[in-house]
C-alpha cells in the first residue's frame, strides 16, 4: 500500500498523516506541489489538512491551480483514490472534484476540540470497516467548515448514498457544531473514489491520546 | 488601461454569517433602520488592455473559475 501526500506551502498535517498511514502499514512519499505527475505505485493520494496558501482569496481556492493538481485531477478521473482531510476537502471541492462548498462557520469561530461522527454510508473502500450507524469520536479543527449545498445537490447526493458522515452527539443524534447543511462532516463524489471530510481521522490514532477511532476509518483504504 | 473592481458576495438564499453578526452589532449600538447586512469582499484589478468589451469577457473568466465560487457566490464586475 502506497500513500502518497500533497504538501503545498501552509500545508501543516502532513507529518500527522504520514505518521497515521505508516502505523497502519503503508509506504508513504510527501510530494510537493510543484511536482507535475503523482508516483505511478500511488495507491491512495491524499491532500492532507493546514491553511494552503494561508487561505487567501478562500479556503483551497489558489491550491486548487497548483501544478499538481492537473495531475490530481487527472488521477481522480481515471478511478484513482483520492482523500481530501480538513484543507483538503476545501481543495478538492474548489476543483470540483467533490459536490457543495465549505463556508465560514456559522458561529464565525474557529473550532478545535473532539467531535462525534455517525457513518451516514459505508458502501465505499473509505468507511467499509464501519457499520452505518456507527458513532465515532474524531478531532475537528477549522474556521471554514460550515459545508454547503443547493437543494437539488443535496437531493441528489443523499439518493447515490455520497453522504458519509454527519456531525452529532455521542448517541448518533444530530448535533451541528458549525452550520453545515445536514451536519454534514464529509462527502465523496458519485463515482466513490474521491473522499473528503472536515475532521481529522489521522489526529485519532492513539486511545493514550484521546481516541484512536482514525484506525477504523482509515484501515478501509487498506482491505 | 481599463480597472475592473469586481464585487464577490454569498448568494441570496445562502446565509452570510458575517453580515448576520454585524446586523447585531448595529442593533446593538441602536441603528434600528437596517434591515439586512451581506458582507462581501472586493476585488481590484489594473487591465492593460483599453477595450471595454475585451475587458469584461476577460474577467467573467476570471470570475467563473477563481475569483468567485459560484458553488455559494454571485460577483458584480464594474469597469472604469
Amino acid at each position: 500500500m502506497k500513500v502518497v501526500i500533497l504538501q503545498f506551502p501552509g500545508t501543516n498535517c502532513e507529518y500527522d498523516t504520514q505518521h497515521a498511514f505508516e502505523k497502519l502499514g503503508a509506504t508513504t512519499e510527501i510530494i510537493w506541489h510543484k511536482s507535475e505527475s503523482i508516483p505511478s505505485d500511488t495507491n491512495l493520494l491524499v491532500v492532507a489538512g493546514g491553511f494552503s496558501y494561508g487561505d487567501y482569496l478562500r479556503s483551497g481556492a489558489i491550491a486548487r491551480f497548483s501544478p499538481v493538481m492537473k495531475a490530481v485531477i487527472e488521477y481522480a478521473n481515471n478511478g484513482g483514490k483520492v482523500l481530501g482531510i480538513c484543507n483538503g476537502f476545501q481543495v478538492l471541492t474548489e476543483a470540483g472534484l467533490l459536490p457543495g462548498a465549505l463556508k465560514r462557520n456559522n458561529n464565525l469561530h474557529f473550532i478545535s476540540k473532539y467531535h462525534h461522527l455517525s457513518v451516514v454510508n459505508n458502501d465505499n473502500d473509505f468507511l467499509k470497516e464501519l457499520a452505518c450507524g456507527d458513532v465515532v469520536n474524531i478531532p475537528i479543527a477549522h474556521h471554514d467548515g460550515n459545508y454547503f449545498i443547493n437543494d437539488d445537490g443535496l437531493k441528489e447526493i443523499e439518493a447515490n448514498k455520497q453522504v458519509l458522515l454527519r456531525y452529532t452527539d455521542e448517541n448518533g443524534k444530530v448535533k451541528n457544531p458549525n452550520g453545515s447543511v445536514e451536519s454534514i462532516a464529509g462527502v465523496c463524489n458519485k463515482d466513490k473514489n474521491v473522499f473528503g471530510l472536515m475532521p481529522h481521522p489521522e489526529r485519532a490514532m492513539e486511545s493514550l491520546l484521546g481516541s484512536d477511532d482514525g484506525v477504523a476509518m482509515l484501515q478501509g483504504f487498506f482491505k | 488601461m481599463t480597472t475592473a473592481i469586481v464585487n464577490v458576495s454569498l448568494k441570496a438564499g445562502v446565509l452570510d454569517s458575517q453580515g448576520k453578526a454585524v446586523h447585531h452589532a448595529l442593533d446593538s449600538l441602536n441603528f434600528k433602520s437596517v434591515n439586512d447586512v451581506r458582507i462581501g469582499k472586493q476585488i481590484i484589478l489594473k487591465l492593460e488592455t483599453d477595450d471595454k468589451t475585451k475587458a469584461m469577457v476577460e474577467v467573467e473568466k476570471m470570475c467563473e473559475e477563481i475569483l468567485a465560487n459560484t458553488v455559494i457566490e454571485d460577483y458584480e464586475i464594474e469597469l472604469v
